[in-house]
């Protein structure tokens, strides 16, 4: 990457007892779609707040362009928020709700009149404009909220949980819209959510935290396939977690070889890598069978090795499971697919 | 439609509409014996004999009750502004800026003392600063616990108003100030409006601490009705009360009806 345009160096935060932040170094690029993501109170929403300017961070500080952002107070940074619950003014139509930046800016009444037009037509909200927001649908309350925030052309926007309010049918539609929008207006996207799901396809990088801390900033692939730390492989989709010893080609576990690659006491295979094979590396009991379509689960008590958290073994294969409650079976995984993390 | 609606209601209500009617009998028969008695053609306010509108022209040309009113009507309108400012600004300050609680009920104390030691304290501070008495101290005086019910009114609004409707102005590049005029005070209007309405009417026919705080030369309203009870009341003053009844019933509907429509328009 090149020159970064947010620089996070150190950032801590503390409430009284509470650690909100602890020591968080972040670059986020130009044009990046970032998401912050992690189980509530981890800290990624205190993170959002402290680059809008609504707290203000204990240490640390954070470059924005090269400038000190943290000096400047919220109603001059060069940074918009779309809120989680929009925060849409009640008493204004669509056009004044919209338009309040620019007047701030001290624009003309053409010029406001003629952004306002434009930042609609981008979110596809044209002829609404004398609407007031409780006329309006979520969907639309949504655009609404985004056009105010991308309409003064902000270096940064951030979004707040951004489709946490809408109907699921509404949410996928406007993760693609979303997706489409950043590339349109070329502005940086830093977004905070819980839903992982939302964070991988719609996203460039992921930053996952937890306890105010980053447990791993990778593109979604990677953080799926090489999760660092074991809160980030269970966090991220679902999978298969052994504790044992590092040993050469995988992890030494309850007296057997598990293949995998890397080092660390965890070692982590995600379903789908897992098969179900004459002579594997684990043996176990069939527990239950789900096939769901084009993919089938089959739920592994397994024997000899136990899985970190207790929990049975995922087996996920494309096709019908092709196997019985009740019947012994035996799963293998290639070393390449399993990663050992700390 | 209403028609049905009250039909229904009566239906549900059963053999309650009885004490229904007792209560609203004990609210209302002294209002009603007031407005009667306004049209007494004797000079008794205590007996009925005979209806006659002669002493509503009476009163206009009473110049002393005329003053009066006058009177009442600056100090009220005195407190209303020093209340509506002080009360919006103090509840803006404890919901925005303080987790006191402490703080909270302090800010109840003067509307809930008793009147009387209101009284005797403004008259020894006012005494004590060195200040001559009059309507502007009483004013003040009526300010002090104003102050204290436009705070519970605008409050009350200010804490269910979503918070992040004043951060989204700040984050679209508006101060403090900007904020407050342009997105706070908007949406905390219908409250405010209430409260100042509130304290307008609580000074209006304040007796007690007016009473105390008063100079001697601008009696207020009620100062001048009850100097004149001591002699014997007159229908006079009956037809003043019935008068100012019907202004502030007229008042308070076309505020309801005012506060009502911003309402639906916000929604």
């Amino acid at each position: 990457m090149t020159e970064p345009l947010v620089s996070i160096k150190g950032v801590g935060a503390s409430y009284g007892s509470v650690r909100a932040l602890d020591d968080v170094y972040l670059d986020i690029g130009d044009q990046e779609f970032f998401a912050l993501l992690g189980p509530s109170g981890c800290g990624k929403t205190t993170l959002l707040r402290s680059l809008a300017g609504f707290e203000t961070p204990t240490e640390g500080s954070v470059l924005l362009a090269g400038e000190d952002l943290l000096a400047i107070p919220a109603h001059q940074r060069p940074v918009n928020m779309m809120f989680q619950s929009y925060a849409l003014f009640p008493h204004q139509t669509v056009a004044g709700n919209v338009g309040y930046g620019p007047a701030r800016a001290g624009e003309s009444k053409q010029e406001i009149a003629r952004k306002v037009a434009e930042v609609l037509a981008i979110v596809g909200l044209t002829g609404l404009e004398r609407r007031r927001p409780s006329q309006l649908s979520g969907g639309q309350r949504q655009r609404v909220a985004l056009a105010r925030a991308i309409v003064n052309r902000p270096r940064l926007l951030l979004l707040d949980e951004p489709l946490s309010a809408l109907d699921r049918n509404v949410r996928s539609q406007m993760q693609l819209e979303l997706k489409r929008l950043q590339h349109e207006v070329g502005i940086a996207f830093v977004m905070v959510t819980h839903d992982q799901e939302e964070a991988l396809s719609m996203s460039d990088r992921v930053a996952v935290m937890d306890g105010g801390r980053i447990q791993q900033v990778a593109a979604p692939e990677e953080l799926y396939a090489r999760p660092a730390n074991r809160f980030v492989a269970e966090f991220i989709g679902q999978s298969n977690v052994f504790e044992g010893v590092a040993a050469a080609g995988g992890l030494s576990a309850g007296g057997r070889l598990l293949p995998g690659s890397g080092s660390g006491r965890y070692l982590v295979v995600r379903p789908e890598q897992v098969r179900l094979t004459p002579a594997g590396v684990v043996s176990g009991t069939v527990l239950e069978t789900q096939f769901a379509g084009g993919m089938s689960t089959i739920v592994v008590a397994p024997e000899e090795v136990a899985t970190a958290s207790g929990q049975p073994v995922l087996v996920r294969q494309p096709g019908p499971t092709g196997v019985e409650r009740g019947a012994a079976v035996s799963l293998t995984w290639d070393a390449e697919t399993a990663v050992l993390v700390p | 439609m209403s028609g049905r609606a009250q039909a229904s209601g009566s239906r549900r209500l059963g053999w309650l509409w009885l004490p229904l009617l007792l209560c609203f009998s004990f609210l209302y028969v002294p209002i009603v014996a007031l407005v009667v008695m306004s049209f007494n053609s004797g000079k008794s306010a205590l007996n009925f004999s005979g209806l006659s509108l002669r002493w509503y022209p009476e009163l206009f040309r009473d110049g002393d009750l005329g003053e009066a009113l006058l009177n009442s009507l600056l100090v009220a309108v005195g407190c209303t502004l020093v209340s509506t400012v002080l009360g919006t600004m103090l509840a803006v300050g404890l919901v925005r800026h303080t987790r006191s609680t402490a703080l909270d009920s302090l800010v109840m104390a003067p509307a809930i003392l008793p009147d009387l030691m209101m009284a005797i304290g403004l008259l020894s501070f006012f005494a004590a600063v060195g200040v001559s008495l009059g309507l502007a101290t009483v004013a003040l005086a009526h300010a002090a616990f104003g102050t204290a019910f436009v705070v519970a009114v605008v409050r009350a609004r200010l804490v269910q108003l979503d918070r992040s409707l004043e951060e989204a102005s700040q984050d679209l590049g508006a101060g403090w100030f900007t904020t407050f005029t342009r997105i706070t005070l908007p949406s905390i209007a219908p409250a405010v409006a209430a409260g100042s309405l509130l304290a307008f009417t609580l000074s209006i026919d304040e007796f007690v601490i007016a009473f105390f705080t008063n100079g001697p030369t601008s009696p207020t309203l009620p100062i001048e009705i009850y100097s004149r009870v001591r002699f014997g009341v007159t229908p006079e003053i009956n037809a003043l009360a019935t008068i100012l009844l019907a202004v502030s019933a007229i008042a308070v509907v076309v505020v309801a009806v005012a506060v009502g429509r911003t309402e639906d328009g916000d929604d």
